[in-house]
């Protein structure tokens, strides 16, 4: 009843056991952390692709048993422009001529799967295909697939030309040194169904 | 080696205290973090019933956190928003589970907003000089239920369409005006696109910002005069040499280690409904409302989701539409003047005698059993308005029965009638 009466808790015990609580407030830390990452999971994870993006952004099939060779064909794939080109015999003899103007000749940088990683960065060597977005600016490059004379270059072997800022690629997609792009044009994952029908999108089964 | 490592732990220390004190000269962080946390001291004999005002805070604080992500994927657009809903539901990652928290919440949020509101009243929390606290929390309600009201009509389903139609023809009864009210709340002359994009307008941007700046002054209030408690004593009157009520506590550590752990109560609750039962048996999503709207049929039955069922039944009681609405508004403002209504020289229901008791059962009873009646389509006229009038009563006959009634008297101090009882 007096003023002595209540006392606070702490006095009365004689002394706090510093370890039993800093142990009990890392353990409620710890598992406070957890909880809150845990939720937090689903919040971020919704901001990926939903289900319907990435059902539009499925792979695309292709039929390229009518293209000619010489010929190129555009789908899209992921909002991408994907150019898919029959190279003639004398385009892929051209490719290893050109190396010493190149920036990237041996396709060092991993701008292609690694199945792609040859002198003519594709599966089968008359089969391009390519991401022709430019790797500088995102602009879709020209095709000038003739050798000759060019406003842009005396020497031209053939290649990607773009408009915006000028970067030139080979036959090959792989970027000429001295031009705004630094990078080979992007080798998107493909694969064949069959000898007629490619699928973009997709690696060869058991390629890296 | 280990010289050292303290000589850093130290070096630490300063460089940190340094930087504390270089904001502190420039904005009251520690200051701010004292008064209102670290050395607000909050009566010892917080019980079962304080967890609910932590709890509001913590279900606005998940109802805005996702309701910014549902907003990232819904189109608030009469012909995709139901679709954008349903888009949710199954193609956004983990979608369903931020829709099902937060319309969960919306349910949840009236549940500890009421028994915050019953705690208020069992306490006598709104007295002398905590009414401007009452005020502010009597709008806080009043915006959430405009606030839930509108996010109910976002999913564009049959119950949200119609839903809007009866709470936006009530602005009808409106003498004169009425008609041209309900068609500029409406932007059309039907619930259509326009209204959904307004709602959509006040619900995620207006409403909120209100709810948050009303929550600050709600709380700034509460601190200015401090928390009541069980017993209705004011701690204040005890001070230590250092100006602290005896008969407080710190609020951190003391409240907050509380609050967290009722935190982890109320969440496992909230967590079972999300997983395994997020539509409450229809109660918190209505069947009705997986169907799209549509202007050309009504559902059979239009039952308002189970908060707004009290003054829902208040409206069926009344057989004219003006009397009905006025009556229905005046059952949720009539709160504001409870802080007059009473005449009580005590707060706590503990130190009054069965008069008080009695009146605020009977409330109770009156305001779960019009609840019950709101959801029903074939309730009886007669329980309608006995349950009306005995939820007026409470109201009206206050200022009577409590200045009336016996009062025991109040101990000075926390724990002295403890040791004396």
């Amino acid at each position: 009843m007096s003023e002595s009466s209540p006392e606070p808790m702490g006095s009365v015990q004689p002394v706090a056991d510093v370890g039993r609580r800093r142990l009990l407030t890392a353990a409620t830390g710890v598992v406070g952390a957890i909880g809150v990452g845990a939720a937090a999971w689903p919040f971020l994870s919704s901001l990926q692709p939903s289900d319907r993006a990435r059902i539009i952004g499925a792979p695309v099939e292709v039929f390229i048993g009518s293209l000619e060779p010489g010929q190129m064909t555009r789908v899209q794939w992921r909002g991408q422009t994907i150019g898919i080109m029959r190279r003639t015999q004398a385009m892929i003899d051209n490719l290893a001529g050109n190396n010493a103007r190149l920036r990237d000749p041996e396709s060092n940088v991993a701008q292609q799967p690694g199945y792609a990683q040859n002198l003519h960065r594709s599966i089968r060597p008359e089969v391009l295909v390519l991401n022709i977005h430019c790797t500088h600016l995102g602009c879709v490059p020209q095709v000038l697939p003739e050798v000759g004379a060019q406003p842009f270059d005396a020497n031209w072997m053939g290649g990607f030309f773009c408009p915006c800022h000028r970067s030139t690629f080979d036959l090959a997609g792989r970027v000429y040194s001295g031009v705004p792009a630094v990078l080979n044009l992007l080798v998107p994952p493909y694969s064949f169904i069959d000898d007629d029908t490619l699928l973009i999108g997709v690696d060869p089964e058991g390629a890296v | 080696m280990a010289k050292s490592a303290s000589d850093l732990n130290r070096q630490l220390n300063r460089r940190l205290t340094a930087v504390g004190e270089w904001v502190d000269e420039r904005m009251p962080v520690t200051e701010f973090w004292k008064k209102h946390i670290s050395e607000y001291y909050a009566p010892k004999n917080f019980n079962l019933w304080y967890f609910f005002g932590s709890l509001s805070l913590l279900v606005l604080v998940n109802q805005l956190l996702t309701g910014i992500f549902l907003t990232m994927h819904y189109k608030p657009d009469a012909a995709a928003a139901f679709g954008s809903v349903e888009y949710i539901m199954r193609d956004v990652q983990w979608g369903w589970l931020i829709r099902y928290m937060h319309s969960t919440g919306a349910s949840l949020f009236f549940v500890v907003v009421y028994l915050h509101m019953f705690r208020a009243l069992m306490y006598g929390s709104y007295q002398k000089p905590r009414e401007l606290i009452w005020i502010l929390g009597v709008t806080i309600f009043l915006v959430l239920m405009a606030e839930s009201f509108m996010g109910y009509v976002l999913p564009w389903g049959q119950m949200s369409y119609w839903g809007a139609q009866v709470i936006i023809s009530l602005f009808g009864a409106v003498p004169y005006v009425g008609e041209i009210l309900v068609e500029w709340i409406r932007g059309d002359y039907l619930v259509a696109d326009a209204t959904l994009n307004r709602f959509f307008a006040l619900h995620v941007i207006a409403l909120p910002l209100v709810l948050v700046l009303l929550v600050v002054l709600h709380l700034a209030a509460l601190h200015e005069v401090g928390s009541n408690n069980p017993e209705g004593v004011d701690i204040k009157a005890h001070k230590d040499s250092q100006g602290r009520p005896l008969d407080g506590i710190p609020f951190h550590p003391y409240y907050t280690v509380k609050d967290i752990f009722g935190a982890s109560f109320f969440l496992l609750i909230a967590a079972f409904i999300i997983f395994f039962w997020p539509e409450g048996g229809g109660y918190f999503l209505k069947p009705d409302n997986f169907v799209q709207a549509n202007p050309l049929v009504t559902p059979e039955h239009i039952p308002p989701v189970w908060y707004f069922t009290p003054y829902y039944a208040i409206l069926q009681a009344v057989p004219d539409k003006l009397m009905g609405v006025v009556l229905m508004g005046a059952s949720v403002l009539i709160l504001y003047l409870v802080p007059w209504l009473d005449r009580s020289p005590v707060r706590s229901l503990k130190y009054r005698s069965w008069p008080s008791k009695l009146a605020l059962a009977i409330f109770v009873v009156a305001f779960v059993r019009l609840g019950m009646l709101g959801l029903s389509q074939d309730s009886s006229t007669f329980e309608l308005r006995l349950w009306t009038f005995l939820y007026f009563a409470f109201f009206a006959l206050m200022p009577v029965w409590t200045r009336l009634e016996h009062t025991k008297p109040v101990p000075q101090r926390l724990g002295a009638s403890e040791s004396s009882s």
